[in-house]
């Protein structure tokens, strides 16, 4: 059978992950040290579970209203207005979804017809682009860059765009780069922004891991809230990727429509991880700001330890990553972590994977313990002595 | 006192200054004072490695010994504390609340020695009213580091 003549060719056209090829020569490798995952290296912390425990044990395992249990919809509005002074109804303007990535397509789905554009700043997050060209969006990507701290600069924004554009992604904190957007730099976005019928999804999935300041939300800026979907969720925050649930935040007459697509093709986001993070948005405000303190202990401390060997790397203000530039070491990203996954078994994911602007840097994550970090350090040291670049 | 360097003393004590300074945002110098000066009011009372001496010497025991004691008047359980305490196979002594006084933590080279020592050195101090002993028979979590099973990484997810 030609399975290619049955196929969407717009799916066959999405290209393979760009480090599924690093990754399946590491799996062969016996030994091999990991900066890959993206990932918390954290357990959800134990209330969390026990509520989730205690949900079946008292036997909740029906499907939720579709828009997620309305319990859980108000601790998400108060969780919101608490922390960034965001006002949502909850029952009108908040979706529980399955993790921030459905939230995502979801959203990507009830906004982007054929032709339309979407902005998309790289180095980020891969998924935008391809769920994009699913609907037959065109996507116009920014390359940020480094010397702005990868964040998107007004000029950046208006000349990206046209009569077309009808959606801007807005990934801050940003995976890989740990870029993050403070509130004047909102501002000054939103400026442009507020005189175009442009929407904004802003993806704020690292909300809670911004070591310097508080995290604003693009919603927050004056007049923005219309005109933006807030995409949240409890993987990063509470440790709790395996649950997968988040959530999408917006005007009525968008999440009505965005909830219509949920609807048939999920149903509900699944019941016990949403009785576990009612527990978690009502009691973990320690356990998270435990859990972000060791993060910012070995931020610092990769940070560091980069510096030190002259891959030059800017402070990440947020997310759990590090993203060095590698460029002085003459050797491309794809080149850079090949050759260190080969001679001395550690694993970084190359800038290029987020984009073709991400050519000259690497992504380590810090998701690790703090022996691990420093293990992996040394071996990129005597990688770095080896090839005769310290 | 600085809660944050003696939290990562706490779990690892050869980290240097310059990485305390770096993950505490101190400058090395400001670590080093503060160490020395938590040393000096005793708030840090040694440095040692953490020995898992079962696989040194599978023979090695340890126990737990419960004693009730009388307690002397003006100088309370202190008196008796202070004696076992000077023994060196007394690994550490703690006044406890409940059923009995002090519990003592005795290591040796064999159950009889540990038996014998608490026949023979504490049931016949004169306060020590009685003892029970209980041997440790496998240790699974030391001072915070688990001593089984070390964890494993199991994220299969390479998501980016």
């Amino acid at each position: 059978m030609d399975y290619s003549k049955l196929l969407n060719p717009e799916v066959c056209a999405i290209p393979p992950s760009g480090i599924r090829k690093f990754f399946d020569i590491a799996g062969t490798m016996e030994g091999v040290i990991s900066l890959g995952v993206g990932e918390p290296d954290f357990v959800t912390p134990w209330k969390i579970r026990q509520a989730g425990i205690a949900s079946l044990e008292e036997g909740r395992t029906r499907y939720s209203a579709n828009k997620g249990l309305a319990a859980l919809r108000s601790e998400i509005s108060r969780y919101l207005k608490r922390k960034y002074t965001l006002s949502y109804h909850p029952d009108k303007e908040i979706l529980v979804t399955i993790g921030g990535s459905e939230a995502i397509d979801a959203v990507i789905r009830a906004l982007v017809c054929p032709g339309d554009e979407v902005i998309i700043p790289q180095p980020s997050y891969v998924c935008y682009e391809p769920m994009t060209r699913l609907v037959g969006g065109v996507p116009v990507i920014i390359e940020t860059k480094a010397e702005n701290e990868f964040k998107v600069t007004p000029e950046e924004l208006l000349s990206s765009i046209t009569d077309k554009t009808k959606l801007l992604i807005l990934p801050y904190p940003c995976n890989p780069t740990g870029a993050v957007m403070e509130k004047e730099d909102l501002e000054r976005i939103a400026k442009v922004l507020k005189e175009k019928e442009i929407f904004v999804l802003s993806d704020e999935i690292y909300s809670e891991l911004t070591y310097t300041g508080r995290h604003c939300s693009i919603a927050s800026i004056e007049g923005m809230k219309e005109q933006t979907v807030v995409v949240n969720g409890f993987s990063k925050a509470f440790s709790m990727t395996g649950w997968r649930l988040g959530y999408a935040c917006g005007p009525e007459p968008i999440i009505e429509q965005v909830t219509k697509i949920h609807q048939y093709a999920i149903m509900c986001a699944p019941t016990t991880a949403q009785y576990a993070a009612i527990e978690a948005l009502r009691n973990c405000d320690g356990e998270v700001a435990e859990m972000k303190e060791e993060y910012d202990m070995r931020r610092r401390l990769m940070v560091s330890g980069f510096n030190r060997l002259g891959l030059t790397c800017r402070e990440p203000k947020g997310a759990f990553y590090t993203f060095p530039c590698i460029s002085k070491t003459g050797m491309s990203s794809d080149e850079f972590c090949e050759r260190l996954l080969l001679s001395k078994k550690v694993a970084l994911v190359p800038g290029t994977a987020f984009g073709k602007s991400g050519e000259g840097f690497v992504r380590a994550s810090y998701c690790y313990s703090i022996e691990h970090i420093a293990r992996a350090l040394a071996r990129i040291e005597a990688f770095m002595k080896e090839e005769g670049v310290l | 006192m600085n809660t944050k360097i003696l939290n990562l003393l706490s779990r690892n004590a050869r980290y240097t200054p310059d990485e305390l300074a770096v993950m505490t945002g101190l400058s090395t110098a400001e670590v080093e004072k503060e160490i020395a000066e938590m040393e000096e009011q005793g708030l840090i009372c040694g440095y040692k490695a953490l020995i898992d001496w079962e696989k040194v010497d599978n023979t090695l025991v340890s126990a737990i010994i419960e004693l009730k004691v009388t307690p002397k008047p003006g100088h309370g359980f202190e008196e008796v504390a202070r004696r076992v305490m000077k023994f060196p196979q007394v690994e550490s002594v703690y006044l406890m609340s409940g059923g009995y006084d002090l519990s003592v933590v005795v290591k040796g080279k064999s159950f009889q020695e540990v038996a014998l020592f608490v026949a023979k050195e504490l049931s016949t101090i004169d306060s020590v009213l009685s003892t029970a002993t209980h041997f440790v028979l496998r240790r699974y979590k030391e001072q915070d580091v688990e001593l089984i099973g070390a964890p494993v990484d199991d994220r299969e997810a390479f998501f980016l």
